[in-house]
């Protein structure tokens, strides 16, 4: 691989790295700037797991400390609301594959309408997040200082804004990571309509893919810790 | 396994691999969902970490394509995930351990120096803890 680069134009790779616009310099063959950029993004992946991980076991650590509290607390979340989201995150990422799919076959109006698809379940998303979020302002149920909800079983305890917090820190950065997959999302759709994707560069849309379905695979194991655990 | 040639692709196929990881995935959903309303007591938990393990196998296999994609990229998630489970054992070998350390079974600190350098009968080895060695050093 190392001494090909500069007879690149005379070898026939057969996937057009001479002639596509995207290709840099110091990859011999675009099929090893994909790969290249999706270790990179794997790698960024890991480093996301590893925060989110951070904070599930913070919060199974506090979970220990105040099992009967957050038992109560979770009683506040709305079960039906969270596997609602669920769902829609789940179908979202979906509509998000069968984006790269388009993307990878040539059919970039079709892969604008599969991202947009995804774009509009990250709106419903947000939108459910939002009404639970108000929900939890109007009884209180706010996190560490700012919790103020009356009538729990262990008055007092520190319990009940602990479990609130990690609820608010841990949602609120998934939040942010539907908020910010949503915007790239529209951004790829706008360049898949111009048709500017193709089966030999499609690199953005299966990378953002990538991220969209961490986004998923986060809430696959916050909903059942918060929302369903007893 | 390389996605890059588009004519390579049977995308019925793939279009099927995916309806079906989605049906599976809902699937699972109701199960957790309905698992949640029954009371299994310790149980309980176990049965919603086991699901959302499964949902998130079939998601990075299918969705994120390592069941077809160079092994590097499997290796470097699982590796990710080997990562936090040290994490995580680690912590919980921590808070399982802490009804070792109650204030109750913590012992007094070892003091060294209670008898004057030099006194006849120091014992010259005080392994003893030392508010027991201290007496025991005078009756002498």
């Amino acid at each position: 691989m190392s001494s090909s680069t500069l007879d690149v134009a005379h070898t026939p790779h057969g996937d057009g790295a001479e002639s596509n616009p995207h290709h840099q310099s110091h990859f011999t063959t675009m099929e090893q700037q994909f790969d290249t950029s999706k270790i990179g993004m794997w790698l960024f992946l890991v480093t996301e797991v590893l925060t989110f991980g951070g904070l599930f076991v913070g919060f199974g650590l506090m979970q220990n400390r105040y099992p009967q509290e957050f038992i109560e607390a979770h009683e506040h979340l709305q079960r039906l609301a969270g596997a609602g989201n669920t769902v829609v995150l789940l179908i979202s990422s979906f509509t998000m594959v069968m984006g790269v799919l388009a993307a990878k076959t040539n059919q970039g109006a079709k892969c604008a309408r599969y991202l947009w698809m995804t774009v509009g379940c990250a709106g419903i998303f947000m939108c459910v997040k939002a009404y639970e979020y108000n929900h939890k302002f109007e009884e209180g149920l706010l996190p560490g200082y700012f919790y103020h909800h009356k009538g729990d079983l262990i008055a007092g305890s520190h319990g009940y804004s602990t479990f609130f917090s990690f609820y608010f820190m841990m949602t609120g950065l998934h939040g942010l990571h539907v908020i910010i997959g949503a915007i790239l999302l529209s951004w790829l759709a706008i360049r898949a309509k111009r048709g500017e994707f193709n089966s030999n560069y499609y690199t953005p849309v299966d990378l953002v893919g990538l991220f969209w379905h961490l986004v998923d695979l986060v809430w696959i194991y916050l909903f059942p810790l918060y929302y369903l655990i007893k | 396994m390389s996605t890059h040639n588009g004519h390579a692709i049977d995308e019925k196929a793939e279009a099927r691999s995916y309806v079906l990881t989605l049906s599976a995935l809902l699937f699972l959903t109701v199960v957790t969902v309905g698992a949640s309303y029954i009371d299994f007591g310790q149980g309980n938990i176990v049965i919603a970490l086991v699901i959302a393990t499964m949902k998130a196998t079939l998601v990075a296999l299918f969705f994120m394509h390592l069941a077809h994609d160079r092994p590097i990229n499997g290796l470097i998630a699982v590796a990710g995930f080997i990562f936090l489970g040290l994490f995580l054992m680690f912590d919980l070998i921590d808070v399982d351990s802490r009804h070792d350390a109650i204030p109750q079974n913590l012992h007094a600190p070892t003091v060294q120096t209670t008898a004057p350098a030099g006194a006849p009968g120091a014992d010259p080895a005080p392994a003893a803890p030392a508010p027991a060695a201290a007496p025991a050093a005078e009756k002498k």
